[in-house]
This record gives structure tokens, C-alpha cells and sequence, in this order.
């Protein structure tokens, strides 16, 4: 059980302040989302988080030990591109066992982790493929089981279905729910879409732009979820609650009452 | 469905439908119909070629015939020396070139890799890379002498400067979410470089090698005409002085076609290593 811990941290490239006063903790096994109008940060959170940009202050830790760069205790899945393609499905799902910060650690047991990943994410049958000759839905589950190969206690998703088609995402969502069920990790999901945050996560931040800050957290509090949750009221509620405060904070709505004027003349 | 259905009933001859044309911008074009097309410009220059000697308009000292320079060619490889020539050659611009890629690969995986490295190294490359190697060549005769070496030397002074950058170019493609995906499974910069950059900008780097392959022979031409007495290079230069035009076509000839067949060697072995590369 591992608690990530985010304490009044600030961010600034040069003379733009990108994120101002941000607090979050998570824990093992739970799923928050990052959503929010453009611009408004979120993936730049998600990304300090894994080590890969560096914060101006504030306190970044894992059970109080700060952290100063990447590891594979917050294994990252990126939106496209990030698969190996020289190597087939079970080499990139195994490739953090070649890397020296695994050396040591038990190789049946590693073998074993990695046929259960691929049975999980139902890639046995392209065990042996390239990615390139895989579908893009197929892609993005290698590049979850090659994070989830590392047993990271957080898994940090960086808009991870944004390139892919409604159904195959609808697929990815209760796959990914299901991961969530079977590994324990903690997960931290960067997206723009309100319904994917609603229907994955157990609580939606929402950050607001300029500079980017938290403007509320949702504790979604729905039962097991189901496609057919998509279309309840109370799921519907959330979702038009949240969609709300992201178009009250992107200046769509002033936007929008600029252009009324300008039509009515 | 009940309207759809209806149609069933309709006896009408199915009209083919046209295959896109060749001409479309990015358009497709059968195998067979390439290697067609490809074969009739060569049978096209060849035609033309023999149609202004076999007419006679034009002096065969400027301009000899098909027929006299593959009888030149036959001569050559018979009586004097054409293999010996051609096998130096070869030698040298495979010498000139390992040393080159030997030097040019590791130097620009640190270049990409690295932004300090980048900056020692890129604009001084940027500068070096537009200093003519041919007028480096009578510094090299000065330096190196006449040996095999100073032709070596031109070569890499060709091939080295313009091989680094586009390899450095090479590594700067791989996608950084490649890089960032090893970072956050744990790799440390020595495994991001090893089995990240190298593996991923192989194909290019592959490539890259393949184009400057092709700079080396015009170096190796310009390292035999001032400083050798053998090659295929010397050969040309020889023939000027005895203007035995058609002898000059061979060399040319020969030349040409050693790098059409490595060319193409090296696009199938390309094919062949790195199948996930779309051309």
C-alpha cells in the first residue's frame, strides 16, 4: 500500500506560471483522472509526477520519500508512439526486465507476470507480432502491459486512448477497469473526455487554466460500471456537472455570449 | 431493406470499375509495370546513345559508340587490368567509408543524444561540412603523401562531416515517447542510448549510410586523378591524356554500375533487417 502525495506544488517555464498550488494524494488501488480545457496544465501534472519535467517547489513524495526523476515505480503509457517496434509484443511487454534496476529480481516469477499480462490484456494470440502490425487498440494494450510489467505502484496514463476510435476505446475502458481490479496500482489518467473520467475514475480533478490550478474534485460515487451506466441520470449528472465547470473555466461561455452579440449586430 | 431488396430482381452487366489511375499525387504503380518503365529509360538513353554515333554527326573522339566501348571493355579486362583497377577502387572507398562510419555513428548518437555534445560539436560539423574536400586534396598529398592513405583520407574528408549530421539527424527522429517510455520504466541514460536511440534510428542510420555511400566514389574519382597509379579513377584520368574517350566511358560505366548493384543490395538487405520500416 503506497500513498502519493502532491503538497503546494508549483510549476513555472521561465516567465509562465503553468501550475500554482496543487494537492493531491493517492492511493494504491485508486483511480483519479485529470481533466480540464487546454492549456489547463493536466498533463504537465502528470508528467512531473513521473519525473520526466521537474517542479519549482512544493513537496512530491511516495511514503515520504521525495522524488527526483523517473522510476519504475510510476510506470507512464503515452498516447501513441512509445512501443519499440523492433521488437514483438512479448519483448516490448518484457523489455524493463532487461534494464539494470530489475537485475536480481526472480526470473520464473518474471516469466510468469508476463504471460498473465498478456492473457490479461488478451494479446496472447499476437504474442509473437510486431506492433506495426497490430490495430492502434492493440498497441496501446502492449504499451499497458509493458508498464504494468515493471509493478509500478502508480501508473501514470498520459491521455492513453485519445487516438483511438469510440468502440475500441469502450473496449479499453472495462480493460482497463479490470487491471485496475487484478494489479492494485494506483492510477493517474490524463484526458479531455468527461465520460472516459466518469466512467473510469474514483475521483475527477478538474484544474482550471491561468495559471493552471485545481477548480474542484468529484468523488464519483456510482455502482459497478457497466456501458449501459453511460446513459443513467445519475452518470449523465456528473457528466454535465463536470462538462459545466470545464466550460465555466476555459472562457468558452463568455466566448459564447461575445459571439450572441456580435450576431444580433 | 424492402427498397434495397427490389434491386435484385434488375439484370444489368456489373460495369468494371477502373483502377485508380498512376497518375494520382502518391498514386500506386504495379511492380511489374515499374520495372517495366525503369527498364525503358535505360533502353531509351541506350538507343538515343548508338542513333547519334551510328549516324555519324558526331566525332567518335567526343562521342564513341555502344559497340566500341564495350569492345574497349572487353579489351580492358582481357589484356590489361580492368578487375585490378576495380578491386582497388572498391578497396579504398570501402577503407575510406568504414572510417568515416566507424567515426561518423558514435559521434552522432552522442550528438543526438546529448544537447552539451550538440553544441561542441554541430556548428563546428555545420562549418567543416562546407569546406570543398576537393580543394583539401593537395593539403593531403602534403600530409599523408601519395600512399594509400591520403586517398583515404579524401574519402572521409567527403563522407565523414555530411555522414555525422545526418546521423545525428537520424537519432533526433526517434520519437521521445520511445524515450521517455524506457525513462519511466527505469532505464538508466546509458540503456536509453544502447537500447533505445541505437536500436530506433538504425533504419536511418542504415539509410543514411546507403546515401553516403554514393558521395565516396565521387571522392575516391577526385583521390585517383591527382595521387594514384591504379584504379579505375587513375585509368579515366590516363585516358584523357591518350583521348581514349572510350575507355573513360568504361571506367564511368563500371563505376555506375557497382553502385547501382550496391544500391540495390543494400536496399534489400534494408527490406530484409527492419521489415517494420513503411517506404
Amino acid at each position: 500500500m503506497s500513498t502519493l502525495l502532491v503538497s503546494h506544488l508549483n510549476k513555472r517555464f521561465g516567465a509562465f506560471e503553468a501550475l500554482r498550488d496543487i494537492n493531491l494524494t493517492l492511493q494504491s488501488g485508486e483511480f483519479v483522472a485529470l481533466v480540464g480545457a487546454s492549456g489547463c496544465g493536466k498533463s504537465t501534472l502528470l508528467r512531473i509526477v513521473g519525473g520526466l519535467e521537474t517542479r519549482s517547489n512544493g513537496v512530491l513524495e511516495i511514503d515520504g520519500v521525495g522524488i527526483t526523476g523517473p522510476g519504475h515505480d510510476r510506470a507512464m503509457v503515452f498516447q501513441d508512439y512509445s512501443l519499440y517496434p523492433w521488437l514483438s509484443v512479448i519483448e516490448n511487454v518484457r523489455f524493463c526486465r532487461g534494464l539494470k534496476a530489475y537485475r536480481g529480481q526472480e526470473a520464473n516469477e518474471a516469466v510468469r507476470h508476463a504471460d498473465l499480462l498478456l492473457e490479461l490484456m488478451g494479446l496472447t494470440r499476437v504474442r509473437n507480432s510486431r506492433p506495426d502490425q497490430l490495430s492502434g487498440g492493440m498497441r496501446q494494450r502492449v504499451a499497458i502491459a509493458r508498464a504494468l510489467m515493471a509493478q509500478p505502484d502508480f501508473l501514470l496514463m498520459d491521455e492513453p486512448f485519445g487516438a483511438l476510435d469510440t468502440q475500441t476505446r469502450e473496449v479499453m475502458h472495462d480493460l482497463i477497469l479490470h487491471v485496475k481490479e487484478v494489479e492494485k496500482s494506483g492510477i493517474l489518467f490524463v484526458t479531455h473526455d468527461v465520460e472516459e473520467a466518469v466512467y473510469l475514475a474514483d475521483r475527477v480533478v478538474v484544474l482550471a487554466p491561468h495559471p493552471g490550478h485545481i477548480d474542484s474534485v468529484w468523488h464519483i460515487d456510482l455502482p459497478k460500471r457497466t456501458q449501459d451506466l453511460k446513459l443513467a441520470p445519475e452518470f449523465l449528472h456528473y457528466k454535465r456537472e463536470i462538462t459545466q465547470r470545464i466550460r465555466a473555466t476555459s472562457g468558452m461561455v463568455s466566448d459564447l455570449s461575445v459571439l450572441a452579440a456580435l450576431a444580433a449586430g | 431493406m424492402g427498397q434495397l431488396s427490389s434491386l435484385e430482381g434488375v439484370k444489368t452487366k456489373p460495369k468494371p470499375v477502373a483502377p485508380p489511375s498512376s497518375w494520382t499525387v502518391r498514386g500506386t504503380l504495379s511492380k511489374p509495370l515499374y520495372r517495366f518503365i525503369a527498364l525503358t529509360s535505360f533502353v531509351l538513353l541506350l538507343a538515343s546513345w548508338w542513333s547519334v554515333t551510328a549516324s555519324g554527326i558526331v566525332d567518335p573522339m567526343f562521342l564513341p559508340s555502344p559497340q566500341d566501348v564495350v569492345s574497349q571493355a572487353w579489351n580492358w579486362a582481357t589484356t590489361d587490368n580492368l578487375f585490378t583497377d576495380t578491386g582497388i577502387s572498391i578497396y579504398r572507398v570501402m577503407a575510406g567509408f568504414a572510417i568515416s562510419a566507424l567515426m561518423a555513428v558514435p559521434l552522432g548518437l552522442y550528438i543526438g543524444a546529448f544537447q552539451p555534445v550538440r553544441a561542441f560539436f554541430e556548428p563546428l560539423l555545420e562549418f567543416s561540412r562546407y569546406l570543398p574536400a576537393v580543394a583539401f586534396v593537395p593539403l593531403v598529398l602534403l600530409w599523408a603523401g601519395i600512399g594509400e592513405s591520403s586517398k583515404i583520407t579524401v574519402i572521409w574528408l567527403g563522407t565523414f562531416f555530411q555522414m555525422v549530421l545526418m546521423i545525428s539527424d537520424d537519432v533526433s527522429r526517434v520519437p521521445m515517447s520511445q524515450i521517455e517510455a524506457a525513462r519511466t520504466l527505469g532505464a538508466t541514460n546509458g540503456e536509453v542510448i544502447r537500447k533505445v536511440l541505437l536500436r530506433s534510428a538504425m533504419p536511418g542510420m542504415f539509410d543514411t549510410l546507403r546515401l553516403t555511400l554514393g558521395f565516396a566514389w565521387t571522392y575516391l574519382v577526385v583521390a585517383e586523378m591527382v595521387a594514384a597509379n591504379s584504379g579505375l579513377g587513375y585509368a579515366i584520368l590516363q585516358s584523357q591524356r591518350f583521348l581514349q574517350t572510350d575507355r573513360i566511358f568504361v571506367g564511368i560505366i563500371v563505376i555506375g554500375i557497382i553502385g547501382l548493384i550496391t544500391d540495390q543490395g543494400l536496399r534489400f538487405i534494408h527490406r530484409r533487417l527492419f521489415p517494420w520500416v513503411k517506404k
